[in-house]
Protein backbone atom coordinates (compact mmCIF):
# COMPACT_ATOMS: atom_id res chain seq x y z
CA UNK A 1 0.00 0.00 0.00
CA UNK A 2 2.88 2.25 0.73
CA UNK A 3 4.82 1.40 -2.19
CA UNK A 4 1.73 2.46 -4.21
CA UNK A 5 1.18 5.67 -2.74
CA UNK A 6 4.83 6.59 -3.29
CA UNK A 7 4.14 5.37 -7.24
CA UNK A 8 0.93 7.46 -6.79
CA UNK A 9 2.90 10.51 -5.65
CA UNK A 10 5.63 10.17 -8.46
CA UNK A 11 3.13 9.91 -10.98
CA UNK A 12 1.28 12.92 -10.09
CA UNK A 13 4.82 14.76 -9.50
CA UNK A 14 5.30 13.37 -13.24
CA UNK A 15 2.22 15.16 -14.76
CA UNK A 16 3.27 18.61 -12.85
CA UNK A 17 6.65 18.78 -14.16
CA UNK A 18 5.73 18.14 -17.54
CA UNK A 19 3.20 20.73 -17.23
CA UNK A 20 0.43 17.93 -18.04
CA UNK A 21 -1.86 19.60 -15.67
CA UNK A 22 -1.23 23.13 -16.12
CA UNK A 23 -1.99 22.57 -19.90
CA UNK A 24 -5.48 20.74 -19.19
CA UNK A 25 -6.45 23.17 -16.65
CA UNK A 26 -5.58 26.36 -19.39
CA UNK A 27 -7.21 24.71 -22.21
CA UNK A 28 -10.16 23.94 -20.02
CA UNK A 29 -10.26 26.84 -18.32
CA UNK A 30 -9.93 28.95 -21.99
CA UNK A 31 -13.22 26.60 -22.95
CA UNK A 32 -15.43 27.23 -19.91
CA UNK A 33 -14.72 31.65 -20.83
CA UNK A 34 -15.40 30.48 -24.38
CA UNK A 35 -18.73 28.75 -23.22
CA UNK A 36 -19.61 31.59 -20.90
CA UNK A 37 -19.52 33.93 -23.39
CA UNK A 38 -21.47 32.30 -25.99
CA UNK A 39 -24.47 31.19 -23.94
CA UNK A 40 -23.71 34.83 -23.08
CA UNK A 41 -24.99 35.88 -26.13
CA UNK A 42 -27.76 33.66 -26.96
CA UNK A 43 -29.40 34.65 -23.70
CA UNK A 44 -29.46 37.72 -25.02
CA UNK A 45 -30.54 36.87 -28.62
CA UNK A 46 -33.88 35.68 -27.31
CA UNK A 47 -34.61 37.75 -24.25
CA UNK A 48 -35.21 39.80 -27.72
CA UNK A 49 -37.11 37.74 -29.64
CA UNK A 50 -39.80 37.12 -26.65
CA UNK A 51 -39.25 33.45 -26.92
CA UNK A 52 -41.62 31.08 -24.84
CA UNK A 53 -40.53 29.73 -21.45
CA UNK A 54 -40.65 26.06 -22.90
CA UNK A 55 -38.96 26.47 -26.16
CA UNK A 56 -36.48 28.99 -24.03
CA UNK A 57 -35.78 26.42 -21.58
CA UNK A 58 -35.36 23.54 -24.44
CA UNK A 59 -32.71 25.85 -26.08
CA UNK A 60 -30.52 26.42 -22.66
CA UNK A 61 -30.39 22.79 -21.93
CA UNK A 62 -29.40 21.43 -25.58
CA UNK A 63 -26.75 24.19 -25.15
CA UNK A 64 -25.66 23.47 -21.83
CA UNK A 65 -25.83 19.31 -23.37
CA UNK A 66 -23.76 20.34 -26.29
CA UNK A 67 -21.14 22.06 -23.55
CA UNK A 68 -21.50 18.85 -21.86
CA UNK A 69 -20.46 16.89 -25.01
CA UNK A 70 -17.31 18.82 -25.80
CA UNK A 71 -16.39 18.42 -22.23
CA UNK A 72 -17.04 14.62 -22.72
CA UNK A 73 -14.64 14.64 -25.86
CA UNK A 74 -12.23 16.39 -23.88
CA UNK A 75 -12.25 13.80 -21.04
CA UNK A 76 -12.39 10.96 -23.63
CA UNK A 77 -9.16 12.50 -25.27
CA UNK A 78 -7.03 12.86 -21.75
CA UNK A 79 -8.05 9.85 -20.66
CA UNK A 80 -6.86 8.41 -23.62
CA UNK A 81 -3.55 9.99 -24.03
CA UNK A 82 -2.30 10.86 -20.61
CA UNK A 83 -1.97 7.36 -19.59
CA UNK A 84 -0.60 6.20 -23.12
CA UNK A 85 2.87 6.21 -22.54
CA UNK A 86 3.48 6.08 -18.73
CA UNK A 87 3.64 2.28 -18.66
CA UNK A 88 5.24 1.97 -22.57
CA UNK A 89 7.70 4.72 -22.79
CA UNK A 90 9.22 3.31 -19.53
CA UNK A 91 9.11 -0.03 -20.13
CA UNK A 92 10.90 0.83 -23.84
CA UNK A 93 13.06 3.46 -21.98
CA UNK A 94 13.76 1.02 -19.34
CA UNK A 95 12.90 3.40 -16.67
CA UNK A 96 10.54 0.57 -15.28
CA UNK A 97 13.42 -1.74 -14.94
CA UNK A 98 14.77 0.49 -11.99
CA UNK A 99 11.25 0.45 -10.44
CA UNK A 100 10.55 -3.09 -10.98
CA UNK A 101 13.65 -4.45 -9.45
CA UNK A 102 12.92 -2.84 -6.32
CA UNK A 103 11.53 -4.49 -3.57
CA UNK A 104 8.25 -3.57 -4.38
CA UNK A 105 5.20 -5.75 -6.12
CA UNK A 106 4.40 -4.63 -9.84
CA UNK A 107 1.24 -4.66 -9.01
CA UNK A 108 1.92 -1.27 -6.63
CA UNK A 109 3.52 -0.32 -9.84
CA UNK A 110 0.71 -0.30 -12.05
CA UNK A 111 -2.28 -0.02 -9.61
CA UNK A 112 -0.29 3.69 -8.34
CA UNK A 113 -0.57 4.63 -11.88
CA UNK A 114 -3.62 4.17 -12.59
CA UNK A 115 -4.53 5.53 -9.75
CA UNK A 116 -2.28 8.79 -10.31
CA UNK A 117 -4.33 8.68 -13.72
CA UNK A 118 -7.75 8.16 -13.05
CA UNK A 119 -8.02 10.98 -10.63
CA UNK A 120 -6.47 13.45 -12.83
CA UNK A 121 -8.92 12.75 -15.42
CA UNK A 122 -11.55 12.25 -12.96
CA UNK A 123 -10.84 15.53 -11.64
CA UNK A 124 -10.51 16.80 -14.98
CA UNK A 125 -14.15 15.96 -16.17
CA UNK A 126 -15.34 16.92 -12.50
CA UNK A 127 -14.36 20.49 -12.66
CA UNK A 128 -15.22 20.57 -16.60
CA UNK A 129 -18.53 18.70 -16.21
CA UNK A 130 -19.46 21.15 -13.37
CA UNK A 131 -17.74 24.28 -14.69
CA UNK A 132 -20.28 23.59 -17.73
CA UNK A 133 -23.13 23.84 -15.57
CA UNK A 134 -21.88 26.30 -13.05
CA UNK A 135 -21.45 28.64 -16.19
CA UNK A 136 -24.97 28.34 -17.84
CA UNK A 137 -26.48 28.41 -14.40
CA UNK A 138 -24.67 31.82 -13.74
CA UNK A 139 -24.82 32.96 -17.28
CA UNK A 140 -28.02 31.98 -18.39
CA UNK A 141 -29.79 31.13 -15.03
CA UNK A 142 -30.58 27.32 -16.22
CA UNK A 143 -29.58 24.53 -14.04
CA UNK A 144 -28.85 21.64 -15.93
CA UNK A 145 -31.39 18.50 -14.64
CA UNK A 146 -30.14 15.03 -14.14
CA UNK A 147 -26.50 16.61 -13.53
CA UNK A 148 -26.39 13.83 -10.50
CA UNK A 149 -26.91 10.94 -12.26
CA UNK A 150 -25.20 12.08 -15.57
CA UNK A 151 -21.88 13.27 -14.50
CA UNK A 152 -21.40 9.79 -12.86
CA UNK A 153 -22.33 7.79 -15.73
CA UNK A 154 -19.35 10.49 -17.49
CA UNK A 155 -17.17 9.45 -14.55
CA UNK A 156 -17.67 5.85 -15.28
CA UNK A 157 -16.46 6.21 -19.30
CA UNK A 158 -13.56 7.53 -18.05
CA UNK A 159 -12.50 5.40 -15.96
CA UNK A 160 -13.14 2.36 -18.38
CA UNK A 161 -11.21 4.67 -21.17
CA UNK A 162 -8.16 5.26 -18.44
CA UNK A 163 -8.13 2.03 -17.60
CA UNK A 164 -7.87 0.42 -21.22
CA UNK A 165 -5.10 3.08 -22.30
CA UNK A 166 -3.28 1.27 -19.01
CA UNK A 167 -3.89 -1.83 -19.88
CA UNK A 168 -2.48 -1.86 -23.56
CA UNK A 169 0.56 -0.31 -21.91
CA UNK A 170 1.28 -3.34 -20.56
CA UNK A 171 1.48 -5.24 -23.71
CA UNK A 172 1.77 -2.71 -27.24
CA UNK A 173 3.88 0.09 -27.69
CA UNK A 174 2.95 4.22 -27.23
CA UNK A 175 1.70 4.44 -30.71
CA UNK A 176 0.03 1.23 -31.17
CA UNK A 177 -2.08 1.29 -27.82
CA UNK A 178 -3.06 4.85 -28.70
CA UNK A 179 -4.34 3.67 -32.25
CA UNK A 180 -5.89 0.95 -30.52
CA UNK A 181 -8.07 2.58 -27.56
CA UNK A 182 -9.14 5.33 -29.65
CA UNK A 183 -10.09 2.94 -33.03
CA UNK A 184 -11.93 0.92 -30.19
CA UNK A 185 -13.90 4.20 -28.94
CA UNK A 186 -14.69 4.71 -32.49
CA UNK A 187 -16.06 1.63 -33.10
CA UNK A 188 -17.94 2.38 -29.54
CA UNK A 189 -18.94 5.69 -31.54
CA UNK A 190 -20.10 4.33 -35.14
CA UNK A 191 -22.18 1.68 -33.32
CA UNK A 192 -24.05 4.07 -31.31
CA UNK A 193 -25.05 5.58 -34.51
CA UNK A 194 -25.58 2.58 -36.47
CA UNK A 195 -27.90 1.72 -33.00
CA UNK A 196 -29.63 4.74 -33.45
CA UNK A 197 -30.56 4.18 -37.18
CA UNK A 198 -31.36 0.99 -36.05
CA UNK A 199 -34.10 2.46 -33.72
CA UNK A 200 -35.56 5.25 -36.03
CA UNK A 201 -35.68 2.31 -39.03
CA UNK A 202 -37.13 -0.29 -37.16
CA UNK A 203 -34.19 -2.89 -38.52
CA UNK A 204 -33.59 -4.87 -35.51
CA UNK A 205 -30.15 -6.31 -37.27
CA UNK A 206 -28.40 -2.71 -37.47
CA UNK A 207 -29.64 -2.26 -33.76
CA UNK A 208 -28.02 -5.34 -32.48
CA UNK A 209 -24.98 -4.33 -34.29
CA UNK A 210 -24.93 -0.88 -31.97
CA UNK A 211 -25.64 -3.03 -28.45
CA UNK A 212 -22.61 -5.44 -29.52
CA UNK A 213 -20.22 -2.58 -30.00
CA UNK A 214 -21.83 -1.17 -27.04
CA UNK A 215 -20.94 -4.67 -25.25
CA UNK A 216 -17.45 -4.65 -26.93
CA UNK A 217 -16.11 -1.37 -25.30
CA UNK A 218 -19.28 0.15 -23.25
CA UNK A 219 -18.14 4.38 -23.05
CA UNK A 220 -20.10 5.84 -25.73
CA UNK A 221 -23.20 4.38 -24.32
CA UNK A 222 -22.22 5.68 -21.14
CA UNK A 223 -22.29 8.92 -22.75
CA UNK A 224 -25.89 8.91 -24.58
CA UNK A 225 -27.36 7.20 -21.29
CA UNK A 226 -26.04 10.48 -19.70
CA UNK A 227 -27.04 13.02 -21.95
CA UNK A 228 -30.45 11.16 -21.70
CA UNK A 229 -30.58 11.98 -18.03
CA UNK A 230 -29.66 15.53 -18.27
CA UNK A 231 -32.93 16.72 -20.07
CA UNK A 232 -36.65 16.75 -19.11
CA UNK A 233 -38.06 13.68 -20.22
CA UNK A 234 -40.10 15.72 -22.67
CA UNK A 235 -37.50 16.75 -24.81
CA UNK A 236 -36.13 13.05 -24.37
CA UNK A 237 -39.49 11.55 -25.74
CA UNK A 238 -39.03 14.41 -28.08
CA UNK A 239 -36.17 12.90 -30.21
CA UNK A 240 -35.50 16.43 -31.71
CA UNK A 241 -31.83 16.54 -31.44
CA UNK A 242 -28.29 14.04 -31.41
CA UNK A 243 -28.44 13.91 -27.50
CA UNK A 244 -32.51 12.70 -27.61
CA UNK A 245 -31.82 9.14 -28.96
CA UNK A 246 -34.45 6.98 -29.92
CA UNK A 247 -32.33 4.01 -28.72
CA UNK A 248 -31.19 5.06 -25.00
CA UNK A 249 -28.94 2.01 -23.53
CA UNK A 250 -30.17 0.07 -20.87
CA UNK A 251 -29.60 -0.01 -16.90
CA UNK A 252 -28.34 -3.12 -17.53
CA UNK A 253 -25.99 -1.63 -19.87
CA UNK A 254 -24.39 0.24 -16.44
CA UNK A 255 -23.65 -3.04 -14.83
CA UNK A 256 -21.83 -3.88 -17.54
CA UNK A 257 -19.29 -1.29 -17.71
CA UNK A 258 -18.60 -1.11 -14.26
CA UNK A 259 -17.31 -4.61 -14.42
CA UNK A 260 -15.95 -3.96 -17.71
CA UNK A 261 -13.84 -1.45 -16.02
CA UNK A 262 -13.06 -3.47 -12.89
CA UNK A 263 -11.97 -6.73 -15.28
CA UNK A 264 -9.32 -4.38 -17.37
CA UNK A 265 -7.87 -3.35 -14.51
CA UNK A 266 -7.56 -6.79 -13.34
CA UNK A 267 -5.79 -7.68 -16.95
CA UNK A 268 -3.80 -4.90 -17.02
CA UNK A 269 -1.97 -6.00 -12.99
CA UNK A 270 -1.51 -9.72 -14.23
CA UNK A 271 -0.44 -8.88 -17.78
CA UNK A 272 2.16 -6.43 -16.23
CA UNK A 273 3.17 -8.93 -13.34
CA UNK A 274 3.90 -11.62 -16.05
CA UNK A 275 5.43 -8.91 -18.83
CA UNK A 276 9.84 -9.41 -19.50
CA UNK A 277 11.07 -5.73 -18.81
CA UNK B 1 24.06 -14.79 7.35
CA UNK B 2 24.82 -18.12 6.20
CA UNK B 3 24.41 -19.98 2.49
CA UNK B 4 25.18 -18.36 -0.24
CA UNK B 5 24.68 -14.78 -1.86
CA UNK B 6 23.39 -16.14 -5.02
CA UNK B 7 22.53 -19.87 -6.34
CA UNK B 8 20.67 -20.92 -8.99
CA UNK B 9 19.96 -24.28 -10.78
CA UNK B 10 19.80 -25.03 -14.48
CA UNK B 11 18.39 -21.16 -15.19
CA UNK B 12 16.79 -21.27 -18.58
CA UNK B 13 15.29 -18.50 -20.67
CA UNK B 14 14.24 -18.49 -24.25
CA UNK B 15 13.04 -15.63 -26.02
CA UNK B 16 10.67 -16.96 -29.43
CA UNK B 17 13.34 -19.98 -30.55
CA UNK B 18 16.30 -17.54 -29.37
CA UNK B 19 17.83 -19.24 -26.37
CA UNK B 20 19.46 -16.39 -24.62
CA UNK B 21 20.28 -18.40 -21.78
CA UNK B 22 21.20 -21.92 -21.62
CA UNK B 23 21.74 -23.54 -18.19
CA UNK B 24 23.04 -21.42 -15.47
CA UNK B 25 24.37 -22.68 -12.42
CA UNK B 26 26.26 -21.05 -10.04
CA UNK B 27 26.96 -20.14 -6.76
CA UNK B 28 27.99 -17.14 -4.89
CA UNK B 29 29.35 -17.34 -1.92
CA UNK B 30 28.61 -13.78 0.52
CA UNK B 31 31.23 -11.16 0.35
CA UNK B 32 32.47 -12.19 -3.02
CA UNK B 33 32.80 -9.45 -5.95
CA UNK B 34 31.94 -11.76 -8.78
CA UNK B 35 32.60 -11.19 -12.16
CA UNK B 36 30.20 -12.64 -15.01
CA UNK B 37 32.10 -12.26 -18.32
CA UNK B 38 31.30 -13.05 -22.05
CA UNK B 39 31.03 -11.68 -25.55
CA UNK B 40 28.23 -9.46 -26.60
CA UNK B 41 24.93 -11.38 -26.74
CA UNK B 42 26.44 -14.02 -24.32
CA UNK B 43 23.00 -13.57 -22.20
CA UNK B 44 24.77 -12.04 -19.06
CA UNK B 45 22.13 -9.20 -18.75
CA UNK B 46 19.38 -11.85 -19.51
CA UNK B 47 20.70 -14.00 -16.35
CA UNK B 48 20.78 -10.73 -14.32
CA UNK B 49 17.22 -10.00 -15.14
CA UNK B 50 16.11 -13.32 -13.69
CA UNK B 51 18.03 -13.49 -10.92
CA UNK B 52 16.05 -9.91 -10.01
CA UNK B 53 12.60 -11.06 -11.02
CA UNK B 54 12.35 -8.89 -13.96
CA UNK B 55 12.43 -11.31 -16.83
CA UNK B 56 10.66 -14.65 -15.26
CA UNK B 57 12.77 -18.19 -16.37
CA UNK B 58 11.71 -20.34 -18.92
CA UNK B 59 12.72 -23.21 -16.67
CA UNK B 60 15.38 -23.51 -13.82
CA UNK B 61 15.27 -21.78 -10.18
CA UNK B 62 17.24 -19.79 -8.09
CA UNK B 63 17.92 -18.23 -4.65
CA UNK B 64 18.96 -14.72 -3.38
CA UNK B 65 20.04 -14.70 -0.12
CA UNK B 66 17.57 -17.86 0.77
CA UNK B 67 14.94 -16.44 -1.01
CA UNK B 68 13.41 -17.33 -4.55
CA UNK B 69 13.55 -15.40 -7.47
CA UNK B 70 10.97 -13.70 -8.05
CA UNK B 71 9.40 -12.77 -4.64
CA UNK B 72 9.36 -9.27 -3.32
CA UNK B 73 11.30 -10.42 -0.61
CA UNK B 74 14.30 -11.79 -2.77
CA UNK B 75 15.28 -8.13 -3.48
CA UNK B 76 15.07 -6.62 -0.27
CA UNK B 77 18.48 -5.71 0.64
CA UNK B 78 19.75 -6.17 -3.30
CA UNK B 79 20.50 -2.78 -4.99
CA UNK B 80 21.08 -2.46 -8.92
CA UNK B 81 22.35 -0.39 -11.76
CA UNK B 82 21.10 -1.70 -14.95
CA UNK B 83 22.84 -1.96 -18.13
CA UNK B 84 21.38 1.31 -20.11
CA UNK B 85 20.98 3.20 -16.81
CA UNK B 86 17.51 5.31 -18.00
CA UNK B 87 16.20 7.42 -14.25
CA UNK B 88 12.95 9.75 -14.23
CA UNK B 89 14.84 11.83 -15.72
CA UNK B 90 12.51 14.65 -15.08
CA UNK B 91 13.43 14.86 -11.40
CA UNK B 92 16.43 16.60 -10.03
CA UNK B 93 19.70 14.10 -8.53
CA UNK B 94 17.98 14.53 -5.05
CA UNK B 95 14.92 13.92 -6.18
CA UNK B 96 15.73 10.91 -7.41
CA UNK B 97 16.80 9.35 -4.40
CA UNK B 98 14.70 10.41 -2.75
CA UNK B 99 11.73 8.25 -4.53
CA UNK B 100 13.82 5.68 -5.08
CA UNK B 101 14.62 5.64 -1.24
CA UNK B 102 10.72 5.71 -0.29
CA UNK B 103 10.87 2.52 -2.89
CA UNK B 104 13.21 0.85 -1.06
CA UNK B 105 10.79 1.86 2.39
CA UNK B 106 13.20 4.43 3.81
CA UNK B 107 11.94 7.33 5.29
CA UNK B 108 12.71 10.77 7.19
CA UNK B 109 16.25 12.11 8.09
CA UNK B 110 17.88 8.61 7.69
CA UNK B 111 16.84 9.28 4.41
CA UNK B 112 17.63 12.74 4.13
CA UNK B 113 21.37 11.85 5.72
CA UNK B 114 21.94 8.49 3.31
CA UNK B 115 20.84 10.78 0.41
CA UNK B 116 23.55 13.78 1.05
CA UNK B 117 26.67 11.08 2.01
CA UNK B 118 25.76 9.24 -1.41
CA UNK B 119 25.98 12.46 -3.49
CA UNK B 120 28.73 12.90 -1.94
CA UNK B 121 30.44 9.93 -2.45
CA UNK B 122 29.93 9.74 -6.26
CA UNK B 123 30.65 13.62 -6.88
CA UNK B 124 27.34 15.14 -7.31
CA UNK B 125 26.41 17.81 -4.65
CA UNK B 126 27.02 20.38 -6.70
CA UNK B 127 24.59 18.81 -9.91
CA UNK B 128 22.01 17.60 -6.56
CA UNK B 129 19.81 20.47 -8.08
CA UNK B 130 19.71 19.98 -11.87
CA UNK B 131 17.55 17.46 -13.51
CA UNK B 132 18.92 14.37 -14.67
CA UNK B 133 17.75 15.75 -17.85
CA UNK B 134 20.72 17.38 -18.09
CA UNK B 135 23.62 15.30 -17.02
CA UNK B 136 26.33 13.40 -18.96
CA UNK B 137 26.12 10.39 -19.41
CA UNK B 138 28.71 9.46 -16.52
CA UNK B 139 27.26 11.66 -14.02
CA UNK B 140 23.45 9.65 -14.82
CA UNK B 141 25.86 6.40 -14.25
CA UNK B 142 27.34 8.18 -10.88
CA UNK B 143 23.43 8.88 -9.38
CA UNK B 144 22.74 5.49 -10.86
CA UNK B 145 24.99 3.91 -8.52
CA UNK B 146 23.88 6.09 -5.74
CA UNK B 147 20.30 4.66 -6.26
CA UNK B 148 21.75 1.11 -5.87
CA UNK B 149 23.19 1.94 -2.72
CA UNK B 150 21.26 3.93 -0.94
CA UNK B 151 19.63 1.32 1.42
CA UNK B 152 22.83 -0.30 2.46
CA UNK B 153 22.17 -3.57 0.15
CA UNK B 154 23.97 -6.84 1.11
CA UNK B 155 24.15 -7.67 -2.70
CA UNK B 156 24.87 -5.27 -5.45
CA UNK B 157 24.21 -6.28 -8.81
CA UNK B 158 26.15 -3.71 -11.76
CA UNK B 159 25.49 -4.37 -15.70
CA UNK B 160 28.22 -2.27 -17.05
CA UNK B 161 28.59 -0.20 -14.32
CA UNK B 162 31.56 1.81 -15.81
CA UNK B 163 31.00 1.91 -19.59
CA UNK B 164 30.08 5.51 -20.12
CA UNK B 165 33.15 6.38 -17.67
CA UNK B 166 36.39 8.68 -17.70
CA UNK B 167 39.18 6.96 -16.19
CA UNK B 168 38.47 9.41 -12.63
CA UNK B 169 35.35 7.90 -12.74
CA UNK B 170 36.02 4.45 -13.43
CA UNK B 171 38.58 4.97 -10.42
CA UNK B 172 35.47 5.85 -8.07
CA UNK B 173 33.52 2.75 -9.26
CA UNK B 174 36.44 0.57 -8.45
CA UNK B 175 36.85 2.07 -4.82
CA UNK B 176 33.22 2.10 -4.13
CA UNK B 177 33.27 -1.70 -5.18
CA UNK B 178 36.18 -2.00 -3.06
CA UNK B 179 34.43 -0.40 0.20
CA UNK B 180 31.57 -2.50 -0.15
CA UNK B 181 33.63 -5.48 -0.33
CA UNK B 182 35.85 -3.92 3.03
CA UNK B 183 32.10 -4.27 4.39
CA UNK B 184 30.98 -7.88 3.28
CA UNK B 185 28.75 -6.70 0.74
CA UNK B 186 28.64 -8.74 -2.14
CA UNK B 187 28.75 -8.00 -6.05
CA UNK B 188 27.87 -9.61 -9.07
CA UNK B 189 29.38 -7.44 -11.42
CA UNK B 190 28.84 -7.76 -15.71
CA UNK B 191 31.35 -6.27 -17.81
CA UNK B 192 33.67 -6.02 -21.03
CA UNK B 193 36.25 -3.91 -19.26
CA UNK B 194 38.59 -6.58 -18.33
CA UNK B 195 40.99 -4.78 -16.97
CA UNK B 196 38.78 -2.95 -14.57
CA UNK B 197 37.53 -6.64 -13.51
CA UNK B 198 40.76 -7.85 -12.61
CA UNK B 199 41.17 -4.66 -10.14
CA UNK B 200 38.06 -5.75 -8.50
CA UNK B 201 37.01 -9.38 -8.68
CA UNK B 202 37.66 -12.36 -6.38
CA UNK B 203 36.75 -14.68 -8.84
CA UNK B 204 35.37 -14.84 -12.80
CA UNK B 205 32.83 -17.31 -15.08
CA UNK B 206 33.24 -16.92 -18.80
CA UNK B 207 29.33 -17.76 -20.64
CA UNK B 208 28.67 -18.15 -23.85
CA UNK B 209 25.17 -18.69 -25.01
CA UNK B 210 23.92 -18.52 -21.33
CA UNK B 211 26.32 -21.67 -20.03
CA UNK B 212 29.28 -21.13 -18.07
CA UNK B 213 32.54 -22.73 -19.97
CA UNK B 214 35.14 -21.22 -17.42
CA UNK B 215 35.30 -20.73 -13.97
CA UNK B 216 38.69 -19.30 -12.28
CA UNK B 217 39.54 -17.52 -8.90
CA UNK B 218 41.88 -14.29 -9.33
CA UNK B 219 45.04 -13.13 -8.51
CA UNK B 220 46.98 -16.33 -7.59
CA UNK B 221 49.15 -18.18 -9.58
CA UNK B 222 46.69 -20.84 -10.60
CA UNK B 223 46.95 -19.74 -14.77
CA UNK B 224 50.66 -19.62 -14.59
CA UNK B 225 52.64 -16.67 -14.69
CA UNK B 226 53.64 -15.01 -17.64
CA UNK B 227 57.57 -15.04 -18.23
CA UNK B 228 59.65 -11.86 -20.24
CA UNK B 229 63.29 -12.27 -20.93
CA UNK B 230 65.84 -10.08 -22.53
CA UNK B 231 68.61 -11.82 -23.86
CA UNK B 232 71.74 -11.59 -25.91
CA UNK B 233 72.68 -14.02 -28.47
CA UNK B 234 70.83 -17.43 -27.35
CA UNK B 235 72.14 -20.69 -29.17
CA UNK B 236 69.81 -22.99 -30.90
CA UNK B 237 70.29 -25.81 -27.63
CA UNK B 238 69.80 -23.13 -24.97
CA UNK B 239 66.46 -22.34 -26.82
CA UNK B 240 65.20 -25.60 -27.07
CA UNK B 241 66.34 -26.12 -23.34
CA UNK B 242 63.69 -22.72 -22.62
CA UNK B 243 61.02 -23.71 -24.87
CA UNK B 244 61.32 -27.05 -22.41
CA UNK B 245 60.81 -25.44 -19.44
CA UNK B 246 57.95 -23.97 -20.12
CA UNK B 247 54.77 -23.50 -22.78
CA UNK B 248 54.20 -21.13 -25.53
CA UNK B 249 57.91 -20.03 -25.38
CA UNK B 250 58.61 -17.36 -28.44
CA UNK B 251 60.85 -14.74 -29.86
CA UNK B 252 59.96 -11.46 -30.73
CA UNK B 253 62.04 -8.41 -31.02
CA UNK B 254 64.55 -9.50 -29.03
CA UNK B 255 62.00 -10.31 -26.08
CA UNK B 256 61.28 -13.83 -25.06
CA UNK B 257 58.11 -14.48 -23.45
CA UNK B 258 56.87 -18.02 -21.98
CA UNK B 259 54.26 -18.98 -19.67
CA UNK B 260 55.65 -20.76 -16.26
CA UNK B 261 53.64 -23.24 -13.81
CA UNK B 262 55.24 -20.51 -10.83
CA UNK B 263 57.50 -18.46 -9.52
CA UNK B 264 59.80 -20.96 -8.18
CA UNK B 265 60.34 -21.82 -12.26
CA UNK B 266 61.53 -17.92 -12.66
CA UNK B 267 65.01 -19.24 -10.71
CA UNK B 268 65.29 -22.26 -12.63
CA UNK B 269 64.85 -20.72 -15.90
CA UNK B 270 67.80 -17.73 -14.98
CA UNK B 271 69.93 -20.60 -13.68
CA UNK B 272 69.70 -22.62 -16.83
CA UNK B 273 70.28 -19.76 -19.45
CA UNK B 274 73.52 -18.76 -17.49
CA UNK B 275 74.71 -22.00 -16.66
CA UNK B 276 74.25 -22.33 -20.65
CA UNK B 277 76.45 -18.51 -21.17
CA UNK B 278 73.15 -16.48 -22.03
CA UNK B 279 73.47 -13.31 -21.26
CA UNK B 280 70.57 -12.49 -19.23
CA UNK B 281 69.82 -8.54 -19.75
CA UNK B 282 66.31 -8.29 -17.86
CA UNK B 283 63.85 -10.89 -16.32
CA UNK B 284 60.26 -9.78 -16.12
CA UNK B 285 57.41 -11.90 -14.87
CA UNK B 286 53.74 -11.38 -14.56
CA UNK B 287 50.13 -12.68 -14.20
CA UNK B 288 48.42 -13.48 -17.55
CA UNK B 289 46.06 -10.68 -17.95
CA UNK B 290 42.51 -11.84 -17.99
CA UNK B 291 42.02 -10.68 -20.99
CA UNK B 292 45.03 -12.74 -22.59
CA UNK B 293 42.72 -15.51 -20.84
CA UNK B 294 39.44 -14.37 -22.35
CA UNK B 295 40.58 -14.78 -25.43
CA UNK B 296 42.25 -17.90 -24.80
CA UNK B 297 38.75 -19.34 -23.78
CA UNK B 298 36.38 -17.55 -25.90
CA UNK B 299 38.88 -16.68 -28.16
CA UNK B 300 38.19 -18.73 -31.17
CA UNK B 301 34.96 -19.59 -31.65
CA UNK B 302 33.40 -16.15 -30.76
CA UNK B 303 32.98 -13.84 -33.68
CA UNK B 304 31.42 -10.04 -32.03
CA UNK B 305 27.72 -10.71 -31.62
N1 LIG C 1 13.53 -9.10 -24.84
C1 LIG C 1 14.19 -9.86 -25.72
N2 LIG C 1 13.56 -10.39 -26.78
C2 LIG C 1 14.22 -11.16 -27.67
N3 LIG C 1 15.52 -11.47 -27.59
C3 LIG C 1 16.22 -10.99 -26.55
C4 LIG C 1 15.60 -10.16 -25.56
N4 LIG C 1 16.53 -9.82 -24.65
C5 LIG C 1 17.67 -10.41 -25.05
N5 LIG C 1 17.49 -11.12 -26.19
C6 LIG C 1 18.51 -11.91 -26.91
O1 LIG C 1 19.15 -12.73 -25.97
C7 LIG C 1 20.55 -12.77 -26.21
C8 LIG C 1 21.28 -12.40 -24.96
O2 LIG C 1 21.10 -11.02 -24.69
P1 LIG C 1 21.72 -10.29 -23.42
O3 LIG C 1 21.27 -8.89 -23.46
O4 LIG C 1 21.42 -11.08 -22.22
O5 LIG C 1 23.28 -10.38 -23.76
P2 LIG C 1 24.51 -9.73 -22.98
O6 LIG C 1 25.42 -10.84 -22.62
O7 LIG C 1 24.06 -8.86 -21.87
O8 LIG C 1 25.16 -8.86 -24.13
P3 LIG C 1 25.97 -7.47 -24.04
O9 LIG C 1 27.33 -7.80 -23.60
O10 LIG C 1 25.97 -6.98 -25.45
O11 LIG C 1 25.25 -6.57 -23.11
C9 LIG C 1 20.82 -11.85 -27.37
O12 LIG C 1 20.97 -12.62 -28.52
C10 LIG C 1 19.58 -11.00 -27.47
O13 LIG C 1 19.31 -10.70 -28.81
MG1 LIG D 1 24.22 -6.84 -21.44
Amino acid sequence: MRDLITVLHLTWFEAMRRRILGAALLCGGAFLVLFGIGIHFIVREMHGDNAALLERRMVLNFITLAGMYAVNFLTVMSAVLLPVDTLSGEIESGVSQTLASKPIRRSSILLGKWLAYLTVVLGYLTLMGGGVALVSRLVAGFSLPGLGVGLPLMILEATILTSLSIAGGTRLSTVTNGVMAFGLYGLAFIGGWVEQVGAWSDNEAARHVGVAASLLIPSESMWQLAASQMQPALMREMHFSPFSPASVPSPAMVAWAAGYAVVLVLVAVRSYERRAL
Amino acid sequence: MTGPAIETQSLRRRFGDKLAVADLSLTVDPGEVFGFLGPNGAGKTTSLKMLLGLIAPTSGSGRLMGVPIGERRARERVGFLPEHFRFQDWLTGRELLQFHGRLFGMSGTALEQRIEALLARVDLLDAAHQRVSTYSKGMTQRVGLAQALLHSPRLVFLDEPTSGLDPIGRRLVRDIIRELKADGVTVFLNSHLLSEVEQTCDRVVFVKQGRIVREMRLGSEAHGLELELRLGAVSEEAAIALAAMGSGAREEQGRWRLRLEGEAQVADVVRMLVARGVAVYGVRSSLPTLEQLFLEVLGDEVRPG
